[in-house]
């Protein structure tokens, strides 16, 4: 392959499979990551729901996982991921694995953006009176909203940098491309297109990223 | 509403060390006074006023705040007792994401206040605190002052009983702090709320609070009305923090000798009005000098120190040191020299 022509609609089919891969993993880590980073830091906090057994369980579970190098998580949960997705490829396939590897990132730094959060205000919204899910609510997550657009902003690009791996199940997208074509077909141009349009979603994703994140600050 | 605690300690481990935040207490804090405790950092009273509200778990004893035993609620009970006793911060600890009409809604809505009704009393308490055109900015765009303002609105939002503050006018500059003081003030006495302060700060004291417990390492040292406090401390630590009124230095010139003395009284409550002075002059043959005095005001009453040089014959000194002596208001104040 050696012009732009015939490198288009493959690009445009690989964009579309990464789109569809990030949406896919990021809804995930979002819906389960930020419940779980909720869990982290109000079950080691004192004034709100410390339960240390559970915590420790919690921690480990999100270490094992975040341990696992992305391309063995893959392999290893593939009978997990066809049950569930009903597919043994494809980049609904690769999301599976995709998801299962951001919702820990992503607790993490929800967890550590809670933590960031000046503790008078906790004690003080204790002091008034204040259950729980409206300390969750009105305190944490408002309070860590800049931290938690950023953390998205990193899983982000975390699951775009992960899921070059996911040509291996065929999930394709940008990253499978790069490798396939560009590496193992030493075809350079294709690699320098790929890697360019790479670095160019990455940087938009962390403008807007910073963009909001700095909207957040403005308050 | 009074606050008892009976046999209260507070022990944790740091590091493997035991430490005494509190060492066993017993303490009553009446309905509708201002109590205040004195202490330096590390003194146990920032330990105690969170054993009020529960923000931190005694080791033993028992804490009632009104009727009831604080210590032994169960975590909703608790909950809604803590709506009933409002507390202020050092750094106010405001939700800085919200406005300060949000700020104050979030308590009320954690009390289940109706909704309907949640402005209308936003505007009152606003209006209170004199905050009522700031309904709509959020904190990072107010005072310090004006924070704090905010502060005490929302601790007051759900009608408590209790006012707990916590260094609540240290980070403020003096006039800044006068302001906030005379509204603590305004409102013990309006809505006769029982309020503890806890400062480092013996002016804090002098200004509102009617008692005071002075901590040490842990332990209530001296307790007694403030006057009390300024005019007799016993304690060392006492001394040390109300020392600023006694602080007077002997001008490096004058030397003291058999026929010149340096004496320095301190005149309790209305004989601090009195002319004492003049009965001196009327009385003895001596010169005397003023070299310094002041007269402070401690919940409205007088307190005045003087610092005088007598010259002359030295048993005419005596008798007057001897007159000081029996005379009821007037003692000698040579605490600080």
């Amino acid at each position: 392959m050696n012009s732009l022509t015939n490198l288009g609609p493959l690009l445009y089919q690989a964009f579309l499979e990464t789109t569809l891969m990030v949406s896919i993993s990021i809804f995930f880590a979002v819906l389960i990551g930020l419940p779980l980073g909720v869990l982290l830091f109000v079950t080691q906090h004192h004034l709100l729901f410390k339960v240390k057994p559970l915590n420790q369980v919690l921690g480990a579970l999100v270490n094992v996982i975040r341990s696992f190098p992305f391309i063995i998580l893959i392999v290893a949960i593939m009978p997990f991921a066809t049950w569930l997705v009903n597919a043994s490829h494809g980049p609904v396939f690769a999301s599976v694995a995709l998801s299962i590897a951001a919702v820990p990132l992503f607790a993490r730094l929800v967890e550590s953006s809670f933590n960031s959060i000046h503790s008078g205000v906790i004690e003080a919204s204790i002091a008034g009176g204040a259950p729980l899910y409206m300390i969750v609510t009105d305190v944490l997550i408002p309070e860590a909203k800049k931290g938690l657009i950023q953390a998205i902003t990193l899983t982000i690009i975390t699951i775009i940098a992960f899921s070059a791996t996911a040509g291996v199940v065929g999930g394709g997208g940008i990253g499978d491309l790069a490798i396939r074509y560009g590496y193992y077909r030493y075809d350079t141009l294709t690699m320098a297109v790929t890697v360019i349009l790479l670095i160019i979603i990455v940087q938009l994703v962390q403008l807007i990223g910073d963009f909001l994140s700095r909207r957040e600050e403005g308050k | 509403m009074s606050i008892v605690f009976k046999d209260v300690s507070k022990t944790y481990l740091h590091k493997g060390k035991e430490i005494n935040a509190l060492r066993l207490t017993n303490l009553t804090i009446n309905a509708g006074e201002i109590f205040g405790l004195i202490g330096f950092s590390g003194a146990g009273k920032s330990t105690l006023l969170r054993l009020i509200n529960l923000l931190e778990a005694p080791s033993s004893g028992t804490i009632h705040v009104g009727d009831d035993e604080v210590t032994a609620l169960n975590q909703k009970d608790l909950r809604v007792k803590r709506q009933k006793i409002g507390m202020i911060f050092q750094q106010f600890n405001l939700i800085e994401s919200k406005t300060v009409a949000d700020n104050i809604a979030f308590v009320l809505r954690a009390a289940k206040y109706p909704k309907a009704e949640i402005d209308g009393r936003i505007d009152e308490l606003l209006e209170l605190v004199g905050l009522s055109e700031k309904k709509t900015v959020f904190p990072k765009n107010l005072s310090g002052g004006q924070k704090q303002r905010v502060g005490i609105a929302r601790a007051l939002a759900n009608n408590p009983d209790v006012l707990l503050s916590d260094e609540a006018t240290s980070a403020l500059d003096p006039e800044t702090t006068k302001t906030i003081l005379n509204l603590l003030k305004r409102i013990n006495k309006e809505l006769g709320i029982t309020i503890v302060v806890i400062t480092h700060e013996m002016e804090v004291i002098k200004e509102l609070a009617e008692r005071v417990g002075v901590m040490s390492n842990g332990e209530i040292i001296e307790m007694d009305d403030v006057y009390k406090i300024f005019s007799e401390p016993s304690h060392e630590v006492t001394k040390g923090f109300v020392q600023d009124i006694y602080d007077f230095q002997i001008p490096p010139h004058i030397v003291q000798a058999e026929d010149n003395k340096i004496i320095t009284i301190k005149f309790l409550q209305e004989s601090a009005e009195e002319s004492y002075l003049n009965k001196l002059y009327r009385e003895f043959d001596l010169s005397i000098s003023i070299l310094n005095g002041r007269i402070e005001y401690i919940n409205g009453i007088p307190l005045g120190i003087l610092m005088l040089q007598v010259t002359g014959d030295p048993s005419e000194i005596d008798r007057l040191i001897r007159n000081i002596t029996e005379t009821p208001g007037i003692e000698r104040a040579e605490i600080y020299e």
